[in-house]
């Protein structure tokens, strides 16, 4: 028994130490750990599969009697928008065919067919300490490391970790996330960084870059893994310390994914496009 | 008299119920609930769990499927590999070792002993974030996290202590 005792604690011991060398190790992310890494969550991905179904029955349920809770209010609100949107739409199909016609003239080849894939959350791994999620598609459905992941509102992060059949979406606020962004309004560069809070930070910009709350963030496009242009959120609050911008996805919501498989969409080689006023 | 085949795989699959129940809390605790700010703050279960095993009947849970536990933690929910595989294990280090004191105590006092290790548990996962991650992060989500998890304890007690009866004792 005693000796029982002793082996148990000299095995606690060892894995201990084996725990701590392996935080040591991960933080040198080596290719072999990535590939235990996704290989656990393409296992466990068909078991999540299983397990989000009550729960977006549930989810389902509810947002069904809320619906018909303010089916009056909603009604109104949606007419307005309707209203709303119809000038915009307008001002959209005059602007397209202008642009059409510009890109016509000027024989302009930009980057412009985007596939995607639509994904599921599988699981959530928005602790204290880290903003990701799991995501049913991988390798096998051509996601790949960096690709982004986007919902009708806008960018909600990139693929860090992709297996066979599940893949890791980084979120905009995790910790790790940076993201070259523009200012939508002024064309300023700066970096989207992550604190795990849920409002990430803009840095990196010039300082008479004159942001102000309510300007939009947009993905610039640079380094060539994401496209340019998507939507991320709008700028919250400015202090001198820091610019912090709230993201347009509620990460918490998030249910139904897509990946953009920005591959098929790569711009032209150089030299073909020379020329091409920006 | 020799046990049958099926006697056999009967006691197996009972044998494996503590290491099964500890991951099937491992997969609750990552369905992603779409409630605003749960995910944050979603209690940790397998520590529960992990604590129930270690203080009761820690034969049936040896160290090194706590290890493992705690790796697919960490892998689902996207941690740094590791940090919960030994926040889980020194939880466990400190409850087993203090098995004596808690023989014979009365519910609640068991489940004083776990707001206690909960607590060290959750100073441990902030101070390994810490550690890994760098910049300070703001512990207020940590601690409603540690308040969730305590309070779910008794939850879990119930349903591990209907499970202990099915495990053959002298496993």
């Amino acid at each position: 028994m005693p000796l029982r005792g002793g082996g148990q604690r000299l095995a606690l011991a060892s894995f201990l130490l084996a725990g701590l060398a392996l935080m040591v190790v991960d933080r040198a992310e080596g290719p072999f750990f990535e590939r235990i890494r996704t290989s656990v969550a393409d296992l466990a991905a068909p078991v999540l599969e299983v397990l989000v179904q009550p729960v977006s029955a549930v989810n389902a349920a509810v947002a069904q009697v809320r619906a018909l809770i303010d089916l009056y209010g909603e009604n109104a609100h949606l007419r307005e928008e309707v209203s709303r949107l119809r000038a915009w739409h307008g001002a959209a199909l005059r602007l397209d065919a202008e642009n059409r016609a510009f890109r016509a003239l000027l024989d302009y080849r930009g980057p412009e067919r985007q596939a995607f894939v639509t994904t599921r959350v599988i699981a959530d791994g928005r602790g204290p300490f880290v903003k990701s999620v799991l995501v049913n598609v991988g390798e096998r459905d051509s996601v790949a490391k960096g690709q982004a992941a986007v919902t009708g509102r806008g960018l909600v992060g990139r693929i860090s970790e992709a297996g066979d059949r599940s893949a890791r979406i980084l979120m905009v606020t995790d910790l790790n996330s940076r993201i070259p962004v523009l200012v939508e309004e002024t064309r300023t560069r700066a970096i989207l960084a992550g604190d795990n809070s849920e409002r990430p930070l803009l840095v990196f910009l010039p300082e008479t870059a004159g942001v102000r709350p309510g300007q939009r963030i947009v993905t610039s496009g640079d380094g060539g893994t994401l496209p340019a242009g998507l939507p991320i959120g709008v700028v919250d609050t400015v202090r001198r310390d820091a610019i912090r911008v709230r993201p347009l996805v509620d990460a918490s919501r998030l249910e139904y994914v897509q990946i953009i498989r920005y591959d098929a969409a790569r711009p032209p080689p150089a030299g073909e496009g020379k020329g091409t006023p920006r | 008299m020799k046990p049958t085949l099926w006697q056999r795989l009967d006691t197996w699959a009972r044998r494996l119920l503590p290491a099964g129940l500890c991951l099937a809390f491992v997969l609750l605790s990552v369905v992603p609930v779409p409630v605003p700010g749960y995910a944050a703050v979603v209690p940790m279960l397998v520590l529960a769990a992990v604590f129930f095993w270690a203080v009761h009947h820690p034969r049936l849970l040896p160290p090194a499927v706590v290890f493992a536990v705690g790796l697919v933690l960490d892998i689902l929910s996207g941690a740094p590999m590791g940090q919960g595989a030994v926040v889980l294990l020194a939880a466990y280090g400190v409850a087993a070792s203090q098995r004596r004191f808690f023989h014979e105590k009365s519910f609640a006092q068991v489940w004083a002993g776990f707001v206690i290790v909960a607590l060290l548990a959750s100073i441990l996962a902030w101070a390994l974030a810490l550690v890994a991650g760098g910049p300070l992060l703001p512990p207020r989500a940590a601690v409603f996290q540690y308040l969730l998890t305590v309070a779910v304890y008794p939850l879990v007690t119930w349903v591990l202590h209907g499970v202990q009866r099915l495990v053959p004792a002298e496993a």
